[in-house]
């Protein structure tokens, strides 16, 4: 079977269309021009810069579905196409600081902070072009389709055969036939393809030098004179690789990304929010997945993921237990440490001194298991706090989800 | 016997002086590992000392495994300067080097898998707990260990434990040695989309090794490598299986992007992945807890004794 590609899913940075059109720029992917805005007062200036006609005005968050969203004032779409500078003026200004709601940013929506204008350009055709990394052959894959502006997904399901895919060997990278692949499976005519190749070409150079985990361009179009552009840009960035990127740290819009999840990074805990009430701190990313999956599996739901990594320092446990509080939902806390190496009763004084500091109300239970655990199941005993211990995942999880869904105290 | 390694195995650590290094070759040091040198550049000729050890430092991973017969490297170099490090155990003909190191640029990994590709050397990892080999004696002392995990939790026995997540391995091996039934190698892959040795490189040693009766595979969301194991299983292995999928309650949408979501394709998710488990016979574990218990149940099924 051939292999799949899979976005490497891992941790990635994204940036706005905006940002990514400007590295487009860069690096000579071709792109129309466009300017953006963060405030009203540069909307004119703004306006200046681009020739008299069709302006299309785009609302710059980091989820896709901006056409069809809503903002939360009831004015409808996030990407607007408009006759002239003055409608497109109109227009940003009810963007710009409206909380737009697409079917990627969950009911709270996003605050439009960035509004970007750019020149209307007719299109002839649609298409998709993205690079991304393969996991099965660790290669990164360029993925294209004469199907574009609608879900890849859809057209890989229902018309695989309508999308090409080539395998970049890094060893040589980008090779002239695979680039001929990828023209001949969209259909370009002859001046169409010479534009394509170096947009291609260039992107892929931009990809591998940025470190960039994905670049997405849908729609890819053709104009009547058989320009080749982005007309959208949707661009991430390995995480691991951003120490020596700069430049692309420099784009991190702190805005659109939660703002416990930042917190937690400071403490070296990976955070990510979810909607249950039993909120869980647990060491190791497998082990913290399979804690939320075990709550589900006795009939409660997690209110996160939290991987406080391979240790579980006192400061780390009372940092987590702050942002696991700043969660209205969180009935009841779940605790759940493999210590290995780490001594288990260092592990539960930093526990009990957490719990006592924050003045946690709230059902605890704790599974301690590993180094020392008969002397940290002690320290949990002993601290005169009603903290209850579980003897195994099964036993915890029982325990902490009858005692959030019985409403009860605990012992 | 065991996979990969034995308790003979000779070790060398690069990045030995490190804090994070050097606290782990200790604990080595003290299952009765065979440590017999260190790697970091400019410290060579210095030795690292711990109680009665007194590890020979190299410049060089050539010279250290010329001098003292290492065939294996347990990497904590620091993530930008970790892909060299797995290229020069490359360079000296190394059986296997473990790269523990978590953070590694995910093109560096593309570029070092690609260069390792025809060569001798074997990569466990990056971003793993490492392998251990139990030894005989108490706690399973005098085993191999090479990484992070703890060596105590571990018993000499017959199972295989292979897994991307460091503490649910844990877990696995600790639920055995409980219940009396030891391992003959646990594996730490890891968890970072491209590694050296895939869950069915780990499987096709085990399924080979005579020593090893039953297997636990864990797997998690995302890719296709369980799966993969999973069906050459079926085809070509008669032991006992048990399996285990982390991450149904993970959220997709925060994991994937656009384009990858494509292509994720139905394989992907954690449903899936047990579907296709127990499609092959593999005894699925509803919960952690229920691992051990999961591959006694294989067992049984199929008359084989685990101890």
């Amino acid at each position: 079977m051939p292999a799949m590609p899979v976005a490497h899913s891992f941790f990635s940075m994204n940036i706005h269309e905006y940002q990514a059109k400007t590295l487009f720029e860069k690096f000579g992917v071709y792109t129309s021009k466009g300017v953006a805005v963060k405030s009203g007062d540069e909307i004119d200036s703004a306006l200046a810069k681009l020739p008299d006609g069709v302006i299309v005005v785009k609302s710059q968050i980091h989820a896709g579905g901006r056409g069809k969203g809503t903002f939360t004032d009831g004015f409808k779409g996030g990407v607007k196409v408009c006759k002239s500078k003055a409608e497109a003026k109109i227009t940003a200004g009810k963007m710009l600081g409206n909380t737009l709601v697409t079917v990627q940013t969950g009911p709270a929506g996003r605050k439009v902070q960035t509004v970007y204008f750019t020149m209307g350009v007719s299109i002839k055709k649609e298409y998709y072009l993205a690079i991304l990394l393969d996991r099965a052959t660790s290669r990164p894959v360029i993925v294209a389709s004469t199907e574009g502006g609608v879900e890849i997904e859809k057209v890989a399901h229902e018309t695989p055969e309508k999308i090409t895919k080539v395998f970049i060997d890094p060893a040589y990278g980008l090779a002239d036939y695979q680039v001929r692949q990828i023209l001949f499976g969209l259909k370009f005519n002859p001046t169409e393809q010479k534009n394509a190749a170096k947009l291609i070409r260039n992107l892929y150079t931009m990809f591998w030098e940025t470190d960039a985990s994905m670049v997405e361009i849908n729609p890819l179009i053709t104009t009547e004179g058989d320009l080749v552009e982005a007309l959208d840009a949707k661009v991430s960035f390995d995480d691991n690789a951003l120490f020596r990127h700069s430049e692309i740290v420099a784009l991190r819009d702190l805005n659109e990304e939660d703002s416990k999840e930042i917190e937690a990074s400071k403490f070296n805990l990976s955070y990510i929010a979810l909607d249950g009430n039993i909120a869980c701190l647990v060491n190791g990313a497998g082990l913290a997945m399979s804690t939320m999956d075990i709550i589900k599996h006795f009939g409660g739901t997690p209110a996160n993921f939290l991987d406080v990594g391979g240790g579980a320092s006192k400061d780390q446990v009372i940092a987590a237990f702050k942002i696991i509080l700043g969660d209205p939902n969180v009935k009841g806390i779940l605790v759940n440490i493999f210590g290995g190496i780490m001594d288990c009763n260092v592990i539960a004084s930093g526990i009990v001194e957490a719990v006592k500091e924050v003045g946690l109300k709230l059902p605890l239970v704790v599974r301690l298991e590993g180094n020392n655990v008969v002397a940290g199941k002690k320290t949990l005993a002993d601290s005169g706090l009603t903290i209850v211990s579980g003897d195994s995942m099964a036993d915890a999880a029982q325990k902490i989800v009858n005692l959030v869904n019985n409403h009860a105290t605990p012992l | 016997m065991a996979i990969l390694i034995t308790p003979e195995t000779k070790i060398l650590v690069q990045g030995i002086t490190g804090d994070f290094g050097g606290r782990h070759a200790k604990l080595s040091l003290d299952y009765g590992t065979k440590v017999v040198a260190g790697v970091t550049p400019g410290k060579g000729g210095q030795f690292f000392e711990h109680g009665s050890h007194k590890v020979p430092i190299f410049n060089t991973v050539a010279e250290a495994a010329k001098a003292t017969g290492a065939t294996v490297s347990a990497i904590f170099v620091p993530p930008p300067f970790a892909a060299d490090a797995i290229l020069e155990c490359v360079d000296a003909n190394l059986d296997l080097a473990v790269a523990i190191t978590e953070g590694i640029p995910v093109k560096d990994m593309v570029r070092v898998k690609r260069s390792m590709q025809g060569k001798k050397t074997r990569l466990v990892g990056p971003n793993c707990p490492g392998m251990v080999c139990p030894g005989e004696g108490k706690d399973s002392q005098g085993g191999c260990r090479i990484g992070i995990a703890p060596g105590y939790i571990n018993k000499k026995g017959h199972v295989g434990v292979v897994s991307r997540s460091g503490t649910l391995t844990y877990e696995a091996v600790y639920q055995l040695t409980v219940k009396g039934i030891g391992q003959s190698t646990t594996v730490g892959i890891g968890g970072d989309p491209v590694n050296g040795t895939s869950h069915l490189d780990v499987i096709k040693l085990f399924a080979e090794d005579p020593d090893t009766h039953g297997i636990i595979l864990i797997g998690e969301i995302g890719g296709n490598a369980e799966v993969e194991a999973a069906r050459w299983l079926k085809a070509n292995c008669k032991k006992p299986v048990a399996g285990f999928i982390a991450g149904a309650t993970a959220p997709a949408g925060r994991r994937m992007g656009h384009a990858g979501a494509i292509v994720g394709g139905a394989e992907d998710t954690a449903a899936a992945k047990i579907a296709v488990f127990k499609e092959c016979g593999i005894e699925v574990a509803a919960t952690p807890s229920d691992m051990a218990d999961a591959l006694i149940r294989a067992a049984k099924a199929k008359n084989v004794k685990l101890s």
